[in-house]
């Protein structure tokens, strides 16, 4: 019965012969959409990041991406400190038009777990047995994943709760990670800091599509004081963006060209950057929804198919000799066999580097020569 | 060969020295003096401006409105005041209560050593009165004070009025971080001493005072309010503390970007900002508003309430209000819009003020000195002496000096300091009966007495000295005492810029060319002459039986102070800066 139905759900899904319009449906490469929205401040005084971050939550929620898919990672110190005179709330928008917080929101990483460990082992799975699904980034090979950072970072670095930082260089070794265990189709990252572009530099997996709000050199401005509360509440670049996403519904075309010219130097202050020679797609063909929705196609078709014999039998071959049977095991992620058992590697033994030795035949002649050849017995 | 080992190259620089040594120091002396005018000149300060991150800019909206009700309730504390006699407390406690605040109060009694003229009997009483309004959502662990002292008289009712109309404006605001202490204190800086000690569970000074029935944690930052009319036309700002302590730069420029965000006239050291830097006329009052704080911060003493929380690592200033002959008025629901405004700043505070200097001069509230840059100053004056001490050296290389024979001058010298430290307030009683004189002025003469009698020992005690009537002798004195006067200066240099400089630049010229039948001064003319150039920089030059009479005073005052608080200034010129100098007195009465 579950093999009827799925068969069917199957056939459904292409209006003619499977196999040929399989390709066109899955064009983008992905099945579904995961979002990791980091904001690495904590502080009354960082007020914006935490905004910047929760904005960029509401408009992926919008846009279809579930809470099951959206690892959000906050301080969350905003809303009920102290200092707030709008307990409850985080407001994005001055005279206090949107509040972001709202009612619904789900922080999987708050206070102290944002940190850089944390971070790395979310983005590549090497989270121990007992940590909850809403902490795990459960992506596949068929996933595209939005990655977006904000805080207070400098020429390479990104510093994560005034205590630690992670370089461009993990970063990029992450990513690497996250391409070699088949943990994303494509990725989008997208980072709000003062130099922001020097985070991407380093980047050198596939499928990635960097966007950064400042270049090297240059400070990421904050946008939006607010008296009453007595901080900034948004920066810049996260504003514009925002304005723009405003305007993206499920079913926008809006491509990723349309992204990169979002906040231009008139209004963002700083130039904002982008890097799409690791994508392999052009840039003009990826939609905003590939990243930042969570889009269901759903095609709906007036033909009838006939199924044949559902059921089919398995000619099983018995041959004389035995049926071949592979066995399957899984692939350690860790070698811990090697490691506990702490063999020590042989290593090869290579003959001395042809330098070294022409080095000390050298020393040698030039010794014999001043002394003479009497001082062999000496040596010998 | 290295410049100091080849023997040839130390013979010739010895020579150098010792034959310009004279030259030397007179450029070095007026190197210092010009490198100290020089730091007022506008070019060479820096412009103040905020280091603290969490402080911010001055992006917050007052909202007070309730400055006339402020003044209302000012006018009530005066009519109880008045009819209590001293301190309403009963009233207070009960406005306080109704503003919503815990309230607590202090009593505290104090022995002085000697009655002085504002408390004309030897036992102060007092109590304080303190309400804290608890930060509504916070844990109780860091607090913010503001205080106004109740004084006898007509003065800052209008100070106690704002600070109970605040206490009801910031009760019904949710944004508080911190607990609030709302405090007046009773005779002024006694009381905010009890205050304190009581608060800090220390007992510094030997006072007596009931213990604190409430308390709000550590508290970050202190503000104490000094107004005595309903319209002010300027805002001073007093920085200076006991034993020239400063609290945070952050602070000053806190209320300097206030005072421009809000658009009221801000002094410090009663002396308005002038633009024009380049004048003559421009850079002289630069100069006297610098010279106001270097003479305000030698002298040792808290110049405001504030003056005691320094000490606690308490970042505090007080904020007077003036009221002079200007058209532009500022009114009370400014000020405490501005109190406010500053509050909600400070309650922003993740950690005590630490990210800007704590050692600074101020030639106007824009501009600051830092040490690093005025600390030279000190340095050329102290090379002078490390300078005469080298030539001295040379000098007496051969024969080799007798260290022993200035043990006795060294002795004699300080058992005088002693007896200047502790003659005048044991034997007040002795002087007062046999004289027809009051115990301040008994304490003040006796103290004269003792420090002129001092002056008169080298007459009669070098018959006690060994290696008299030697030509080296008194040089192995001088050398001593040179060096003995540069680490004092220096050391005082560290902790109070001000006075070890004001010192360096009376004693050093004279220490550094006193020898045998030359003249010289004494530190008690630097003292008179201190009195008077304070007096003409404050723009009240007064003649001079009245300098003499106000000599007199702060003479009493430095030791009151002491006995008070713990000002250092006193211990340190009398048992350590008089024996250094009688050391130099005896070198000159050598024969």
């Amino acid at each position: 019965m579950q093999l009827q139905l799925f068969v069917i759900i199957l056939f459904l899904f292409s209006p003619l012969v499977p196999q040929e319009n399989a390709g066109q449906f899955f064009s983008s490469g992905h099945t579904n959409n995961w979002a990791v929205l980091v904001c690495t401040s904590r502080f009354w005084f960082n007020y914006r990041h935490v905004a910047n971050t929760l904005s960029v939550y509401r408009s992926v929620k919008r846009l279809g991406i579930p809470d099951s898919h959206i690892v959000l990672m906050l301080a969350d110190d905003m809303a009920c400190n102290h200092r707030n005179p709008k307990p409850a709330t985080v407001f994005s928008h001055k005279n206090m038009e949107l509040n972001v917080y709202g009612d619904d929101v789900e922080v999987d990483y708050r206070g102290y777990e944002v940190t850089v460990e944390n971070f790395l082992r979310v983005l590549t799975g090497r989270l121990p047995p007992s940590t909850p699904r809403s902490k795990r980034l459960l992506s596949d090979d068929r996933s595209n994943i939005l990655i977006y950072l904000t805080g207070h970072g400098g020429n390479g670095f990104l510093k994560f709760q005034d205590s630690e930082e992670i370089s461009n260089v993990e970063l990029a070794d992450a990513f690497e990670q996250m391409w070699q265990k088949r943990r994303y189709n494509e990725l989008l990252f997208i980072i709000d800091t003062c130099q922001g572009a020097s985070m991407y530099e380093r980047f050198y997996s596939p499928n990635l599509m960097a966007l950064a709000s400042s270049q090297v050199g240059e400070d990421s401005l904050s946008h939006q004081p607010d008296l009453a509360i007595g901080v900034h509440l948004m920066d810049r670049y996260t504003f514009y963006l925002l304005e723009f996403l405003e305007d993206i519904h499920p079913s926008s075309k809006a491509n990723m060209n349309d992204l990169f010219k979002v906040c231009p130097k008139s209004q963002c202050v700083s130039t904002p950057g982008h890097r799409t020679d690791l994508f392999l797609r052009d840039p003009g063909s990826a939609l905003i929804t590939d990243f930042f929705g969570s889009v269901r196609k759903v095609e709906i078709t007036m033909e009838t198919i006939n199924l044949t014999e559902p059921i089919q039998q398995v000619e099983q071959n018995f041959v004389n000799e035995e049926r071949q049977k592979e066995t399957y095991s899984y692939v350690d992620q860790l070698p811990v066999s090697e490691i506990i058992h702490q063999k020590p590697k042989q290593k090869d033994w290579h003959p001395p580097d042809g330098f070294i030795l022409g080095l000390w035949t050298l020393i040698l002649l030039v010794f014999f020569k001043t002394y003479g050849m009497k001082h062999l017995k000496h040596i010998f | 060969m290295g410049l100091l080992s080849d023997p040839n190259r130390r013979r010739a620089l010895i020579s150098l020295l010792t034959r310009l040594n004279a030259p030397i120091c007179v450029v070095c002396y007026m190197a210092g003096v010009a490198w100290f005018m020089g730091l007022a000149f506008e070019p060479f300060t820096l412009r103040t401006y905020m280091s603290e991150n969490a402080m911010g800019s001055t992006m917050v909206e007052e909202r007070f409105p309730a400055g006339e009700r402020a003044l209302g309730t000012g006018r009530e504390f005066s009519a109880h005041k008045k009819k209590a006699g001293g301190m309403p407390v009963d009233w207070l406690v009960k406005t306080m209560q109704s503003r919503g605040l815990e309230v607590f109060t202090q009593r505290f009694s104090r022995r002085l050593p000697f009655p002085d003229e504002d408390k004309e009997r030897y036992m102060v009483k007092g109590t304080n009165v303190y309400g804290i309004l608890r930060a509504p959502r916070a844990p109780r662990t860091e607090a913010l004070v503001l205080s106004a002292p109740c004084s006898p008289g007509d003065d800052n009712n209008q100070a106690v009025g704002v600070l109970l109309g605040l206490a009801q404006y910031f009760r019904n605001q949710v944004f508080w971080a911190k607990d609030i202490i709302f405090l007046v204190n009773e005779h002024d800086l006694i009381g905010m001493q009890a205050w304190l000690e009581g608060y800090h569970h220390t007992n510094t000074t030997g006072m007596d005072w009931s213990p604190l029935q409430g308390r709000g944690g550590s508290i970050q930052a202190a503000l104490s309010l000094e107004l005595s009319s309903d319209v002010v036309t300027s805002l001073d700002l007093v920085l200076e503390g006991l034993n020239g302590q400063l609290p945070n730069l952050d602070l000053a420029n806190l209320f300097y970007a206030f005072c421009q965000k809000i658009g009221v006239l801000c002094t410090t050291q009663g002396k308005l900002q002038r633009n024009d830097w380049d004048s003559v006329s421009g850079y002289s009052h630069a100069v006297q508003t610098m010279m106001l704080m270097v003479m305000k911060q030698a002298s040792g003493r808290p110049w405001g309430d504030h003056g005691l929380f320094l000490r606690y690592h308490i970042e505090a200033a007080t904020i007077k209000g003036i009221n002079s002959f200007r058209q532009y008025k500022t009114d009370a629901t400014t000020i405490g819009r501005l109190l406010e405004g500053m509050y909600r700043k400070l309650n922003n505070l993740l950690e005590r003020l630490h990210q800007s200097y704590f050692f600074y001069l101020m030639p106007s509230l824009s501009h600051f000195v830092s040490i690093g840059y005025y600390m030279p100053a000190f340095g050329l004056l102290a090379l002078i002496l490390l300078l005469r001490a080298l030539d001295l050296w040379i000098q007496l290389a051969t024969p080799p000096p007798g260290v022993l024979s200035v043990l006795t001058p060294l002795v004699i010298s300080h058992l005088t300091g002693v007896a200047l430290y502790t003659l005048p307030i044991h034997f007040q009683e002795i002087a007062v009966e046999h004289f027809p004189v009051s115990e301040t002025e008994a304490v003040v003469l006796t103290a004269i007495a003792v420090y002129t009698a001092g002056l008169a020992l080298p007459h009669n005690t070098h018959r006690l000295l060994t290696g008299r009537g030697t030509e080296n002798g008194w040089k192995v004195l001088k050398l001593v005492a040179v060096l003995y006067l540069a680490v004092l200066l220096g050391c005082t240099a560290l902790i109070n810029f001000s006075l070890g400089f004001i010192l360096a630049l009376t004693l050093v010229p004279v220490a550094a060319f006193v020898t045998p039948d030359l003249c010289s001064a004494t530190p008690a003319c630097t003292l008179l002459f201190s009195v008077f150039l304070f007096q003409e920089l404050q723009e009240m030059p007064v003649s001079f039986l009245d300098g003499w009479m106000l000599y007199l005073s702060v003479i009493s005052q430095g030791i009151l102070d002491h006995a008070l608080y713990g000002s250092l200034v006193y211990p340190l010129v009398a048992l350590l800066v008089y024996p250094c100098w009688l050391l130099f007195w005896n070198i000159l009465f050598w024969k």
